[in-house]
């Protein structure tokens, strides 16, 4: 074991008392695990006989967020991962996916202010459930932090081409008649075209995977013939 | 500027305008339960300790005996039962890879967590709680406290450089939600309640 242990702690993690530390690690395990404890919980007050401890502090944009009206709560998170247990989108897709540090709903509002460009597209990982904000122990509102981003980000232009594109189409679609039309037509298409239009630049959900099998029938068709009238 | 005050004058400059007073936490003990031992033991078997009865025989120390009996390398930092490594010896923490038992003074616990505090002072070389196979702690019944909130006005977070609670052997649920115990430190935590000696203070 060296004889030298750096810590390098976010300022965020620096609580006023001491004695308010028992209210942290209480709700800290309770929302990661739903146990009382962690099974470890260390306290460094001091180096170990003959060693050394420095502490290192870390801004790293985190006081530049204290500023940010709508998103300085974020520095609330104490890292539980309740967010990220109960997400759909997370629970699906892992945390590698997100190519951050911080993954999951968290890591959707916490990532941009380190870099807007490179994550601009994790704040539309998200269906605006708001099922994070139900659980976070904190009471960051996670959802609404994460729509306020996408807004961010696309009067930034942060956004890339395709998804402005996708997005206007999307706008133009917003009547609900419009929309089966366009997927029915989809649907249809997906299952005749040929592979070159369908996996190209243009469409980032087939480059790195097979779209999947178009459905038969949408559900809303089916819907419409199996209980169409009845409530 | 150094970057010391480059950071606390962007905090000051950033903080949000918010008026709202430090919050007086209360120690959350209205209701507390009618037997700390007993309800220490329910949490340390709900995180995966084990509680060792005392025998009706009145040995205290027999069920520590009868766990050690087999093992090749026992290290004792407690005057109460002896060992084969001793602690005092131990020069480097690698010297510790090969001990079977841990046998540790707790220096107090949590019945809300099933906890117990290791503390420098007690382990001597934090690592033997956590490279021992396996870890049997000594605690005495009086020196069990409530709830964390109680935990954190204990003196040890006042003297000591190191101290850890510990609730249970070591586990993990990060891959796939599932709960592995003992893949990082020991494979087992028990822990024999058994008042201090006389003549070794609390802390």
């Amino acid at each position: 074991m060296p004889k030298l242990h750096i810590a390098s702690i976010g300022i965020e993690k620096i609580i006023p008392r001491f004695e308010h530390l028992a209210v942290f690690v209480r709700l800290l395990s309770r929302s990661a695990l739903g146990s009382p404890v962690t099974q470890y919980t260390s306290h460094f007050r001091g180096p170990r006989a003959g060693g050394e401890m420095h502490i290192v502090l870390v801004d790293n944009g985190r006081s530049e967020r204290l500023g940010l009206e709508e998103f300085w709560t974020s520095l609330k998170c104490i890292r539980c991962g309740a967010c990220m247990n109960t997400c759909p989108v997370y629970r699906r897709s892992g945390g590698l996916s997100y190519g951050a540090t911080y993954s999951g709903p968290i890591g959707l509002i916490i990532d941009p202010t380190f870099n807007q460009r490179k994550y601009s597209n994790l704040p539309f990982a998200s269906t605006l459930n708001g099922s994070c904000s139900n659980v976070c122990p904190v009471k960051i509102n996670i959802h609404e932090q994460i729509y306020a981003w996408r807004r961010v980000l696309v009067e930034r232009h942060e956004t890339p081409l395709a998804k402005k594109a996708a997005m206007k189409a999307t706008g133009e679609l917003l009547s609900p008649a419009a929309y089966r039309a366009a997927i029915a037509a989809a649907d249809v298409a997906l299952a005749h075209l040929p592979r070159f239009v369908i996996y190209n630049g243009l469409n980032a959900w087939g480059r790195h995977r097979e779209v999947p099998h178009p459905p038969k029938e949408t559900f809303h068709s089916w819907y419409q013939a199996n209980r169409g009238g009845k409530p | 500027m150094s970057s010391r005050e480059d950071i606390l004058a962007s905090i000051r400059a950033n903080l949000p305008r918010v008026d709202r007073p430090l919050p007086a936490v209360p120690l959350f003990d209205d209701s507390p339960p009618a037997s700390l031992l007993a309800a220490f033991k329910d949490s340390l078997h709900s995180m995966g300790g084990l509680f060792l009865d005392p025998p009706a025989s009145g040995d205290m120390l027999a069920p520590v005996r009868e766990k050690i009996a087999g093992a090749k390398v026992v290290c004792s930092t407690v005057p109460e039962i002896a060992g084969n490594r001793d602690i005092a010896g131990v020069s480097a923490t690698q010297d510790l890879a090969d001990v079977d038992f841990a046998i540790v003074r707790g220096a107090f616990a949590v019945a809300e967590t099933g906890s117990v505090l290791l503390s420098d002072a007690d382990l001597h070389v934090n690592a033997v709680a956590y490279l021992a196979q396996h870890l049997i702690v000594l605690l005495d019944p009086a020196d069990i406290v409530v709830n964390l909130h109680h935990a954190y006005r204990r003196p040890e977070f006042r003297g000591r450089h190191y101290a850890s609670f510990h609730a249970g052997p070591s586990a993990t649920a990060d891959i796939e939600g599932v709960l592995i115990h003992g893949a990082q430190g020991v494979r087992s935590l028990s822990v024999l309640p058994l008042a201090r000696a006389a003549d070794s203070p609390a802390h």
